[in-house]
């Protein structure tokens, strides 16, 4: 340990821990006022008074925040700003509660140490370094926690945009929406081949209406999907094929070799059914301009 | 040393592969069944992979070559019941089997077969 004078600073907390809870609370009141709504003031009280309670102990240890003394402390805040981050506390705000406490106890020393200067700095260094390290912390399980929710919704996002939907016995329908990337071709094309194995289907279409560009890549995804398909013994059909994306790909110079195309979904299945030797007919005359 | 059995339907050819292919076994494969499709003049041959859960980039193109030697003694290959991982696994190889027609049971395949006489259809890739 760098120091070599123990520190004062559990001592003084330990006799006017009272006190500046208190001072801390108003001073967070103050902070946090247009917060009210989303946390109560119960379990602020709690929170706070259970943080100073570890650090004080912690600070009688080791005064070293990443060493063993202070993982009580640590995950304490780690508990603290992971609730924050779900009631919807910003970053500054979360780490605030940590710096706030700077104020109240800076004018206890004050108080305390006022005869010898040399020991008031010395404090003042010691409580300044380790709060900002346990603020520094807070942010830091603020951005994980913030982070863990984003890759959950990715991979939601992944799951929700590949279904496969069987329109007619035997034709099976793949709507593609947003950007197709390697990772999310690998799973269309695997939830693809799945669904043809469970429903013995003889034709897929592949809709990408909703894929907002085509390039090189995303044509050869689409491309290795329809091979695979074949592979299996299904035959692809590519629909939703907008006036842009057709220029785009003859621009491209892209070979969609002998896969079918066709510019609507309505026409793919129609093209399917017959296939199938499906013929549907309409028994009353249609009311639907056609 | 162990073989694939080459069963004879009619005017075609059935093999299942119930085993792991090893390289030496699809050689054997290879040579019996160019052997039975002269003797028996079969007119088609079906091949359900059905069993097999992995292959490497020489089983795949065992495969192709297979196909591409029974269309020279004038028979029709069928490859039925590919897995999706066996699929997906030959596309990422770059071996989509051009030529060879496929079908997702042996019953489909065999109706493949037998209409096979025919003309192809207006899908192109089956005109050779």
């Amino acid at each position: 340990m760098p120091e070599a004078a123990p520190t004062r600073l559990p001592d003084i907390l330990g006799r006017h821990q009272q006190e500046i809870l208190d001072d801390w609370l108003k001073l967070q009141a103050e902070t946090f006022s247009r917060r009210r709504d989303l946390i109560s003031d119960e379990e602020l009280k709690q929170q706070s008074a259970s943080f100073l309670q570890g650090l004080r102990s912690a600070a009688a240890t080791d005064l070293d925040p990443r060493g063993p003394a202070w993982q009580g402390v640590r995950d304490l805040l780690g508990e603290i700003s992971t609730s924050r981050v779900r009631q919807g506390f910003s970053p500054s705000e979360t780490a605030t509660f940590v710096f706030s406490l700077k104020q109240p106890l800076f004018a206890r020393l004050n108080r305390e140490l006022a005869s010898d200067t040399r020991a008031l700095a010395e404090e003042t260094w010691t409580a300044t370094r380790l709060l900002d390290a346990l603020g520094l912390h807070t942010t830091e399980v603020y951005q994980r926690g913030r982070e863990q929710v984003i890759v959950r919704q990715q991979q939601d996002l992944l799951e929700l945009s590949t279904p496969v939907v069987e329109l007619w016995e035997g034709v099976l329908a793949l709507p593609l929406i947003g950007t197709l990337d390697s990772s999310r071709t690998q799973v269309v094309m695997e939830s693809l081949l799945q669904q043809i194995v469970d429903t013995k289907a003889g034709v897929a279409i592949i809709d990408i209406t909703g894929v907002p560009t085509v390039d090189t890549l995303v044509a050869q995804h689409l491309l290795k999907t329809v091979a695979a398909a074949r592979l299996m013994g299904a035959d692809c059909i590519i629909s939703g094929i907008r006036p842009q994306i057709a220029q785009t790909i003859v621009h491209l110079g892209v070979d969609l070799g002998d896969v079918v195309t066709k510019s609507s979904l309505a026409d793919a299945l129609t093209i399917a059914l017959n296939r199938a030797g499906w013929v549907v007919t309409r028994t009353a005359p249609g009311q639907a301009a056609r | 040393m162990e073989r694939i059995p080459i069963l004879r339907m009619g005017s075609f050819l059935l093999v299942t592969i119930q085993v792991d292919m090893h390289d030496r076994l699809a050689l054997a494969l290879q040579d019996d069944l160019m052997g039975r499709i002269r003797e028996t003049r079969a007119r088609g041959v079906l091949i359900d992979i059905s069993a097999l859960d992995v292959v490497d980039s020489f089983i795949g193109r065992m495969i192709g070559n297979i196909a591409a030697m029974a269309r020279v003694l004038d028979a029709d290959t069928v490859v039925t019941g590919m897995r999706p991982a066996v699929a997906i696994t030959l596309v990422e190889l770059g071996l989509s089997l051009p030529g060879v027609r496929t079908a997702l049971d042996v019953e489909r395949g065999m109706k493949l077969l037998t209409d096979g006489t025919q003309p192809p259809d207006q899908r192109g890739r089956r005109a050779r």
